[in-house]
């Protein structure tokens, strides 16, 4: 008999709506197994484990009434915690927000409680979204469900994490150079980062504005479409979201890919990316020709500028997002000890945040310098136009671009973390999306050496329905998805640990 | 230094001055959120959100009537408005900015390349406008200093993200005199746009000066300061005044000058040194990555000139044609939009004679008797308690003889304090002039009967007995009596008495 903490999203929304189950049965089953396994995985920096179970029953109440009912009513689901929640700390995996209590609730926060969904609590993450392992977090790493040894991915590793181990049905985390798609992949779950400006960034701390993107962590194609599907859309808080009408992505799910043109771009098949990747991105273009999609050999001829390109703009924004930490208005202070304002300014920042968000607000700052900014900032947003233009010219013979989504599979913890240009280079494959403003997915493909393998999908920019379409067709004759990691569940213990806040 | 010393050879010298002047604008909102943009002396903190107040995870969104009305100033100045706009992060710490950047312009403004006409001893001189372009405020710091003698600040928050209006002139203007005619043509504009409240003293206007000196027949610039914390009109004049003869001082005395900030200190009238060019900030600007550029359609500008109030320069060259005013009275009724309504609205609401005789006579008034009078209580036109409609009765009243000229200034005089109509004034207290026949020959028999020695000297052909009896009938009417009405019934009884 299956545990109602493996159901699917889709699953369990027929269930929930037959009123076979309830979502306050649904949701205790995943604090049940928060409380069994997270100490392993170490994903929830916050349970709300109350106000989950109060969402339940007016989630319930709904369903009872046919009152309103989404996909998402009575779901369970956990947030990265760089997603702004009224009344639940929200810290962005940074010690300088360990005690911020926002008050005002994300946009995307405040449509899924309007669709009816549970919200379990907030989960791990680099700080400030700054990393691929979510070793970054203040909090400690969050480990990866199928071998702890390893990292998750990151940074939003914890969100991932939580959907691989059974401790919430989804999740949402957000992407600016693959911090969705690339946890998505070491962890065996579906990993979507849509087109920017298809989901409100309001309410989402900003790492670097011009990439940043929400996106939803489901184990299946259908759970990731019923979720985009919940929170994209126009918002007119977010002057850069767009005002493009919202398809219904579950519908686009035909299961149908004859004739769909996928690309094979050559630039991501490279020396580097770990052979048992390439074996599993290959298998994977087999099934595609099999289920009659057409497959092309592309270029994307300055996917080798992407990363260097990336590491100018992403950290010249983050200097000036993350100048507003200043320890005046909210947030760590620290005065003690400090003979002036820039003093008490130069002590918080450097107690507040690690080294690697302090690495990027110095780089960021250096490329944005007077006598700089031609060679650095200007430069980089050239490569970013030819990225651009080189997806557009891609997009105008085929559909879907498929390529590995990270070029190994879940590294040790430790491994990487005082290489900061290895850990770079985790993210060489998806940082290209993000600069093209483009939308991508990734998905389980298969396994090396045990450990999962994603390959990502590539989407024209508003075509989140047809990478779906891909994707959900590869899940009809695959299992990989459905694949579990082994955790021995840990004896419940009565109480949290007091890391764990419960609000 | 001394300026008695500089000021001998300052005629050598020529003064560049260029005026950065920033602006609030009048909207109902802030510039990128919903919090209300009057705060006045609300309580601090009061018109905040988690967008103005920098919190994690919010974004601005642009507040369309702030770019409306940055595009009628550049009309008015007569502006290039480019096809494309975009906004910046000027980047800095300090804690009245919550965001740890400014979101303002950088290469695109809104407008460039504008030009404001100054009326300076009958000619008219022409000021270049580089740039306008649109920011955001900052907040406030309030420093105390408690019972302990312990000092620390406090932030409020009200002001931050107030649309601000940056207007940068080019260094065309040569005197400290020309820098405040530029000052007040540009606060008149603003005002008569309806963009400003142009209140100078509550900060909503301010401005910054660059100033240089170099020696006359000399093209390059010489090293300019920036001058800060102007307040007023005058202090403008007066700032500017004192920091160039400190720079010809200075390089008098074979010194340099350093490139610098300046503060000027009101109270001593004097700038004092702020920041050298050395300390000054690396403001990083790069494009706002939360706002995407902005393309100003063609025809939301022509909209907007369509709709362009008229602006002081058109109004004063009309007060001129069509009431046929002095260029002075013109000059000074059409500086300010709320005395040039309330002049117009003077005019239109008088009934007696032509309407060039109405304008002479309102402008008369306003120019003279009702400034005095706000001048003494420190008011503006907003502030009068007489209507236009008021006034116009006054005037009517004096035009038709009813009270004297010198009853009208007692009778605006209490009007002005308590906003009673003047002509309910005038019936009230009985302060009509005489003009009862009767009466008046009543009052010159009785003064023909006390003055024998007048009468002697007018029946010898001496007529200014005449005015010595007129003056006697004033005395006796305590100035009800006019003297036009009086002479032919003096003058009368006089010739009848000589008849006998």
């Amino acid at each position: 008999m299956s545990a109602l903490w493996n159901l699917s999203i889709a699953e369990a929304g027929e269930r929930l709506r037959r009123r076979e189950i309830t979502s306050v049965a649904l949701t205790q089953a995943h604090l049940d197994r928060i409380a069994a396994v997270d100490e392993q995985v170490k994903a929830f920096l916050t349970v709300t484990a109350e106000a989950a179970l109060e969402d339940a029953r007016a989630a319930d109440k709904r369903l009872d009434h046919d009152d309103r009912v989404t996909g998402l009513t009575g779901i369970p689901l956990a947030l990265k915690d760089v997603l702004v929640t009224k009344g639940v700390r929200t810290t962005a995996g940074s010690r300088f927000l360990e005690h911020f209590v926002p008050p005002y609730d994300g946009t995307v926060v405040r449509r899924l409680r309007e669709a009816g969904a549970v919200t379990l609590g907030k989960v791990n993450m680099d700080e400030f979204a700054m990393g691929s392992s979510t070793e970054n977090s203040a909090y400690g790493p969050t480990r990866n469900p199928w071998d702890t040894t390893r990292v998750p991915g990151g940074s939003s590793g914890g969100s991932a994490a939580a959907v691989a181990a059974g401790e919430a049905m989804g999740s949402l985390g957000s992407d600016t150079g693959g911090s969705v798609r690339q946890p998505g992949a070491l962890t065996n779950t579906v990993g979507l980062k849509p087109t920017y400006g298809r989901v409100s960034r309001f309410g989402l701390i900003a790492f670097a504005s011009s990439l940043d993107q929400i996106g939803p962590f489901t184990r299946s194609a259908r759970d990731s479409a019923i979720l985009l599907g919940a929170i994209a859309g126009y918002d007119p808080a977010d002057s850069t979201s767009a005002n493009v009408p919202v398809p219904d992505y579950v519908q686009a799910l035909t299961g149908d890919v004859r004739g769909l043109k996928i690309g094979v771009p050559r630039e991501y098949f490279v020396e580097g990316t770990e052979p048992g990747v390439v074996k599993v991105v290959q298998d994977a273009i087999a099934v595609y020709r099999e289920l009659g999609a057409e497959i092309l050999d592309i270029s994307l001829p300055h996917t080798r500028y992407g990363l260097a390109a990336y590491y100018i703009i992403a950290p010249a924004e983050a200097s000036a997002n993350l100048a507003r930490y200043d320890g005046i208005k909210y947030g760590l202070s620290v005065r003690e000890g400090a003979d002036d304002l820039i003093d008490s300014l130069m002590h918080t920042r450097e107690m507040g945040f690690g080294p690697e968000v302090r690495r990027r607000i110095m780089l960021g700052t250096y490329a944005l310098s007077s006598g700089y900014y031609d060679a650095y900032y200007k430069r980089a947003e050239q490569v970013r136009m030819l990225i651009r233009q080189d997806f557009d010219a891609a997009f105008a013979t085929c559909d879907v671009i498929i390529s590995p989504t990270s070029p190994t599979v879940a590294f040790k913890l430790g491994e990487r973390t005082d290489d900061p240009v290895a850990m770079y280079l985790a993210d060489l494959f998806t940082i290209p999306a993000n600069l093209a403003g483009i939308c991508g997915v990734s998905i389980p493909g298969g396994f090396s050496e045990g450990l999962p393998v994603g390959v990502q999908l590539l989407g024209q920019r508003f075509e989140e329905a047809t990478i779906l379409r891909a994707a959900d067709a590869f899940e009809r004759v695959t299992d990989y998805h459905t694949r579990w990691p082994t955790l021995a569940d840990t004896v419940a213990k009565p109480k949290r640990k007091s890391t764990k806040k419960l609000v | 230094m001394t300026t008695t010393a500089a000021s001998g050879v300052a005629h050598d010298y020529e003064i560049v001055i260029g005026l950065e002047v920033h602006t609030q604008l009048l909207t109902a909102s802030k510039m990128f959120c919903s919090c209300g943009a009057r705060y006045a002396d609300d309580a601090p903190n009061s018109h905040v959100c988690p967008v103005c107040m920098g919190m994690p995870g919010v974004l601005p969104v642009i507040n369309r009537q702030a770019v409306e009305y940055t595009l009628m100033v550049g009309l008015a100045l007569h502006c290039q408005i480019p096809e494309f706009s975009k906004f910046d992060r000027k980047n800095y710490f300090y804690p009245d900015l919550p965001k740890g950047y400014q979101i303002s312009q950088y290469d695109l403004p809104f407008c460039r390349d504008g030009y404001l006409e100054i009326q300076l001893d009958g000619q008219t001189k022409r000021v270049g406008v580089t740039r306008a372009h649109l920011e955001e405020d900052t907040g406030r710091l309030v420093h105390i200093k408690d019972g302990m003698g312990d000092a620390y600040s406090l932030v409020d928050l009200n002001r931050a993200g107030v649309p601000l209006l940056e207007i940068v002139s080019e260094p065309d203007m040569r005197s400290p005199e020309e820098a405040r005619l530029y000052m007040q043509k540009l606060r008149a504009i603003l005002v008569a746009l309806g963009v400003s409240s142009g209140r100078m003293e509550e900060g909503s206007l301010r401005c910054d000066a660059n100033v240089s000196v170099r020696r006359r027949g000399e093209t390059k610039l010489g090293t300019k300061t920036e001058i800060k914390n102007m307040n007023s009109f005058r202090a403008v004049q007066r700032a500017l005044e004192f920091e160039a003869q400190r720079q010809i001082a200075e390089i008098e005395a074979g010194r340099r000058i350093i490139q610098e900030t300046r503060g000027w200190v009101e109270s001593k009238g004097i700038t004092v040194s702020q920041r050298t060019k050395e300390e000054a900030n690396d403001y990083r600007y790069f494009p706002e990555p939360d706002l995407p550029p902005l393309t100003v359609a063609r025809e939301w500008i022509a909209e907007i000139a369509e709709r362009l109030p008229e602006l002081p320069d058109a109004r004063r060259e009309r007060f001129i044609a069509r009431y046929q005013l002095s260029a002075q009275d013109a000059e000074q009724l059409a500086a300010d939009r709320p005395t040039a309504d309330y002049f117009e609205a003077t005019v239109a609401a008088m009934t007696r004679g032509d309407e060039p005789s109405r304008a002479k006579a309102a402008a008369n008034w306003l120019n003279g008797e009702l400034t005095r009078l706000m001048k003494e209580a420190e008011q503006e036109v907003a502030d009068l308690k007489v209507t236009a409609s008021g006034l116009a009765g006054l005037l009517d009243a004096i035009d038709a003889g009813t009270i004297s000229t010198t009853q009208g200034k007692t009778v605006l005089e209490r009007a002005f304090a308590s906003g009673e109509a003047p002509v309910a004034i005038i019936q009230r207290e009985g302060i009509a002039q005489l003009s009862d026949t009767t009466e008046l020959e009543a009052f010159a028999r009785q003064v023909i009967a006390a003055n024998p020695k007048a009468v002697e000297d007018y029946q010898r052909g001496r007529t200014n007995a005449v005015q010595f009896l007129i003056g006697q009938v004033m005395r006796q009417t305590k100035g009800r009596a006019k003297p036009d009405s009086i002479q032919p019934i003096l003058i009368a009884q006089l010739d009848a008495l000589s008849a006998e």
